[in-house]
C-alpha cells in the first residue's frame, strides 16, 4: 500500500540521483535548492527557473502557495489526506516532493498514475483536462514544495500577498472566463 | 417508445407477481429467524437488533476469538456479511470480491466470486473504494459493483444468473451501496455525488434483472415519480414542478441528490424509505435555490417507484449534509398515542423522527450539543418557514459567500453521523448511535462542471470542537423526546455499524480496532478486543449449532481514512502546528479481516 510503494520510489528516486551525479549529467531530477531568487509578476522562482514559494519571516506567504492550498484542499485531500499528510489509500505528497522534480510533478498531475495489481489497487486519476486542477499546476506545486520543505506548517496560511493582477488574467483565460 | 416500455413493464410485473410475492414473504419469514443474519441491516425495519441472548451483559466479558478469515484486500471495509443457515457471504472493497463461507465444514471456502472491473473506476469513488454489502433473496446473492454493475449470483454455487449496468463510471457514477430485495424487485442506488452525477434509485426484476422503474432526485415531475397532487410533503401535496422551480436552469441535470445509504420498508404500508445525498457542487452560491429534492427523505411505492411523501431536511446545503444515512422504523408511543416511527440521524447533526405513514415530523433536535449551524427546526405548523432549519448568519457559507473562510462549523462535512448505521432496541426502546465529533472550516469557490470530473469546489479543514480532545461518540438517543441518554467518549470517530441484542449488550466498533461491548441500559464498557485493523465495518451476529458468535470485519479506511490517518489540526495552535491529535496510523494499519467472537466452551 501507499506507505510501502512511496518508500521503495524514495529509495529509487535517491538511486536516480547518486548515478546521474555519478554520470556527471547535469539536469536537476532530485530537490534543489527551493530558495526564491526572482519575481514574475508575483510568482517565485528558484535559481534554476522553476517556481517556488516565497514565505516572510513574519508568516505571509505568496499568493500561490495560499491558492495552492486551497485547490489542493478542494481536488487533493480527498486522496492525499489533509496538508499532504497521506492517507490509507494515497502517498503523503508533502514526502514525495522531497525528492520529485518540477516535470516528474506535472507529468504525474497531468496524465496520472496506476499501480493495479493483486495486492495493491492505487489509481492517480489524470487532471490534464481537468480546468479546476490543470490551470492551478504551479499553485499546487509551490504549496506542496514549501510543505515538503517544511517551509509552512499544517492548516491555513494565515497571511498572504494579495492576488497579483497578472494571475487574474491568467487564470481568466485559463478557465474560459472573460 | 414510451408505451412499448409501458407494455413491457407491465408484462414483466405481472409475469413475475405470484414468484415475487413469494420471495418477499420468504425474507420476512427469514429475517425473523435470529439465528440468521438474512439482510445487511438485520432486518427491514433496520433496527441491527437481534433476539439472541447467549452472550449476555453478565457473560460478555469472557468473548474471545472464535475463528478469523482474511479477506485478501487492504482498503476500507465497510458493512459486514450475511448468514443464511449454514452460509456466510462475506463482501469486499474493490475489486468487490464474494466468498461463500460453509459454516458447518471448518468456514470452508465453497465459492468465491471475482469479478474483473476497469481499474478507472477507482479514482472516480469519492472516498476510497468501499462495498457496504449483499443482499439475499430468491436463493440469489446480489452484488452492486463499483463499476455499478448489479449482479445476480446463485447462492449456492455463486454462478451468475443475471447482471444489470445502473450507470457509468466515466462520468463518475459508482456502485458502493448494498441493493435490497423488496417483493419481485432489487433496489439499488448510486453514488457520485462529488461529480456531478444525476442521481436515482432504480427497480429490477428479480428473476430477470430487467429495469422496471428509475426514479431521480431531481428534475421534471416525470422523473422523479412525484403525482404533483399526491405526493405529500409535511401534509401539502407538493404541486407541479417541485424540483425544477428550485434549481437555476439545467443545474439539477448535474445536481447529485445521491442514493449511497441503506433502505427500509414496511411491509404492511408496502412503503420503502431512504434519503438523497447533497446538491453539486460543494459551492452553494453557484446553485441558488432550495435544490429540491436532495437532502430527502422518501417514501415510495416500491411497484411502480412513486412517491407517496418526502421531506427536504437541509434544503440549499452549504454543508455537504447528505441525507442518506438509514431510517429506522419502530413502533412506539408518543404522548401514549402508539405511532408508526421512523427516525433518521441526518450528517446535519440533527435526529428527526417522524410518522411513517404520511411524513408528519414529531422530532427534530441535535443528538450532538456542539451543533452549531443551526439554532433548530421550526416545528410550528402555521409557518412559512415550518420545517425548515433556522441557518445561523456566521456559520452559512452561502451568505458568507465565495473564497470567504467561514469557520467553526459543527458537525464537520463528515456528519454527527456518516453511514454507519445505528441500531434501535425494543427492550430499551433506545437507538444506539454512532458518532462523529468533529467541526470545520469551509471555503466555497467557483468550479466548473467536466464529466467524470471532480466537481467539488470547497476546501475544508476538520478538527474536534474547540477545548475537546476526543473526535468521536457512541450515544443512546431517544427518539421519542429526542434526547441523549447516555453518551461514552471515543477518541476517534466511530465510524461502525451498531448492534444491539435481547442479552443487553450493544456493540460497535472503533477506529483504532477494538471491537466493544457496553451494557445497553447504561453505557457501562463491559468487553473489548482490538482486532488487526480499524473497524468501519457493521457488528453482526448469528447462531450456528446451538452456540451464538458475533462477527466484525476489520479494515481501516472510507473517509474515515482520509483525514484522520494523517490525525486532525488543532486550530488552536496556530500556523506551524504538529496538531495536537494523535494519527490513526500510531494505532492501525491496512487489512481486511472478519473477526468471529463467542462464548469459551
Ligand atoms: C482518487 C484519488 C486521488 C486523487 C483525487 C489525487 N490523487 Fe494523486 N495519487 C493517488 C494515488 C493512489 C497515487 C499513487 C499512485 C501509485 O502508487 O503509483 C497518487 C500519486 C500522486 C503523485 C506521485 C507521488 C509519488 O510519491 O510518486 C503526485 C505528485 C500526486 N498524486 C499529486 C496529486 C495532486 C496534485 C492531486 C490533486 C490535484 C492528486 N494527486 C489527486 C490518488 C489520488
Amino acid at each position: 500500500m501507499p506507505e510501502d510503494k512511496s518508500l521503495l520510489r524514495i529509495k529509487f528516486a535517491a538511486a536516480a540521483i547518486i548515478f546521474v551525479a555519478v554520470g556527471g549529467i547535469a539536469f536537476a531530477t532530485g530537490p534543489v535548492d527551493p530558495t526564491a531568487v526572482k519575481n514574475e509578476d508575483g510568482k517565485y522562482l528558484d535559481k534554476e527557473g522553476n517556481p517556488t514559494y516565497k514565505i516572510s519571516a513574519d508568516g505571509i506567504v505568496d499568493w500561490y502557495t495560499y491558492s495552492g492550498f486551497r485547490r489542493y484542499h478542494s481536488d487533493c485531500h480527498v486522496c492525499h489526506g489533509p496538508d499532504g499528510m497521506g492517507s490509507t489509500y494515497a502517498p503523503a505528497l508533502k514526502d514525495s516532493l522531497k525528492t520529485m522534480s518540477y516535470g516528474d510533478f506535472l507529468n504525474v498531475v497531468a496524465s496520472g498514475r496506476k499501480n493495479v495489481s493483486t495486492a495493491s489497487e492505487n489509481v492517480m486519476p489524470a487532471f490534464g483536462d481537468h480546468p479546476n486542477v490543470a490551470c492551478y499546476m504551479d499553485d499546487l506545486y509551490i504549496y506542496l514544495r514549501a510543505r515538503a520543505n517544511d517551509a509552512l506548517g499544517r492548516g491555513r496560511p494565515a497571511k498572504r500577498e494579495e492576488k497579483p493582477e497578472a494571475y487574474i488574467a491568467a487564470e481568466n483565460a485559463c478557465m474560459g472566463k472573460h | 417508445m414510451r408505451k412499448v416500455l409501458l407494455a413491457t413493464c407491465l408484462g414483466s410485473v405481472a409475469a413475475f407477481a405470484a414468484g415475487g410475492a413469494s420471495a418477499n414473504d420468504e425474507l420476512i419469514k427469514m429475517s425473523q429467524n435470529p439465528k440468521d443474519w438474512v439482510m445487511p441491516t438485520g432486518d427491514y425495519a433496520n433496527t441491527r437488533y437481534s433476539k439472541l441472548n447467549q452472550i449476555n451483559a453478565s457473560n460478555v466479558g469472557k468473548l474471545q476469538v472464535a475463528w478469523t478469515f482474511s479477506t485478501g484486500v487492504l482498503r476500507g471495509h465497510e458493512g459486514g456479511p450475511l448468514v443464511i443457515g449454514n452460509m456466510m457471504y462475506v463482501h469486499t472493497p474493490f475489486p468487490n470480491k464474494v466468498y461463500a463461507l460453509d459454516l458447518s465444514q471448518d468456514h470452508k471456502i465453497v465459492w468465491k466470486y471475482e469479478p474483473k472491473q476497469d481499474p478507472n473506476v477507482i479514482p472516480v469513488m469519492c472516498c476510497d473504494t468501499v462495498n457496504r454489502g449483499l443482499a439475499y433473496g430468491d436463493g440469489k446473492i446480489f452484488l452492486h459493483q463499483a463499476d455499478t454493475t448489479l449482479v445476480a449470483l446463485d447462492a449456492k454455487t455463486g454462478k451468475v444468473e443475471w447482471t444489470a449496468t445502473n450507470g457509468d463510471p466515466s462520468k463518475g457514477e459508482t456502485g458502493t451501496s448494498v441493493p435490497y430485495v423488496i417483493k419481485d424487485k432489487v433496489l439499488v442506488g448510486i453514488s457520485g455525488g462529488e461529480f456531478g452525477v444525476h442521481c436515482h434509485v432504480t427497480a429490477y426484476d428479480l428473476k430477470s434483472g430487467k429495469q422496471v422503474w428509475r426514479a431521480y432526485s431531481q428534475g421534471p415531475d416525470d422523473q422523479l415519480k412525484f403525482d404533483p397532487e399526491k405526493t405529500m410533503s409535511l401534509g401539502k401535496p407538493v404541486g407541479k414542478d417541485s424540483s425544477l422551480k428550485t434549481w437555476q436552469g439545467d443545474q439539477w441535470k448535474t445536481g447529485g441528490g445521491c442514493t449511497w445509504g441503506w433502505m427500509s420498508y414496511d411491509p404492511q404500508l408496502d412503503l420503502v424509505y431512504y434519503g438523497s445525498g447533497n446538491p453539486s457542487t460543494w459551492n452553494p452560491k453557484q446553485r441558488p435555490g432550495d435544490n429540491k429534492w436532495s437532502m430527502t427523505v422518501f417514501a415510495r411505492d416500491p411497484d411502480d417507484g412513486m412517491a407517496r411523501w418526502v421531506y427536504q431536511m437541509t434544503p440549499h446545503d452549504e454543508w455537504d449534509f447528505d441525507g442518506v444515512n438509514e431510517m429506522i422504523l419502530s413502533d412506539q408511543s408518543i404522548n401514549g398515542q402508539p405511532r408508526k416511527l421512523l427516525t433518521h440521524f441526518d450528517r446535519n447533526g440533527l435526529a428527526y423522527t417522524m410518522d411513517r405513514t404520511n411524513g408528519e415530523l414529531l422530532v427534530a433536535e441535535k443528538y450532538d450539543p456542539k451543533v452549531n449551524w443551526t439554532t433548530g427546526v421550526d416545528m410550528n405548523k402555521s409557518s412559512p418557514t415550518f420545517g425548515r432549519p433556522k441557518v445561523v448568519d456566521q456559520y452559512s457559507t452561502d451568505k458568507q459567500g465565495e473564497d470567504v473562510n467561514v469557520k467553526g462549523i459543527c458537525p464537520a462535512a463528515l456528519g454527527t453521523k456518516d453511514q454507519q448505521p445505528a441500531a434501535y432496541s425494543p427492550d430499551t426502546q433506545l437507538f444506539y448511535v454512532p458518532t462523529n465529533h468533529v467541526c470545520m472550516d469551509y471555503e466555497p469557490f467557483r468550479v466548473s462542471y467536466t464529466a467524470g470530473q471532480p466537481y467539488v469546489g470547497a476546501t475544508l479543514s476538520m478538527y474536534p470542537p474547540p477545548g475537546e480532545s476526543h473526535m468521536g461518540n457512541f450515544i443512546a438517543w431517544d427518539g421519542k423526546t429526542g434526547k441523549i441518554v447516555w453518551s461514552n467518549k471515543e477518541q476517534f470517530s466511530v465510524w461502525s455499524g451498531a448492534l444491539a441484542t435481547a442479552g443487553g449488550v450493544v456493540f460497535y466498533g472503533t477506529l483504532e480496532g477494538y471491537l466493544k461491548a457496553v451494557d445497553a441500559k447504561s453505557g457501562k464498557e463491559l468487553y473489548r478486543f482490538k482486532t488487526p485493523s480499524g473497524i468501519i465495518g457493521n457488528v453482526t451476529t448469528y447462531e450456528q449449532d446451538g452456540k451464538q458468535y458475533v462477527a466484525v470485519l476489520s479494515g481501516v479506511g472510507g473517509w474515515a481514512g482520509i483525514g484522520l490517518a494523517a490525525g486532525l489540526t488543532d486550530p488552536t495552535a496556530g500556523l506551524g502546528a504538529v496538531g495536537g491529535y494523535a494519527a490513526l496510523s500510531n494505532y492501525t494499519a491496512l487489512g481486511g479481516t472478519l473477526t468471529v467472537f463467542a462464548l469459551p466452551q
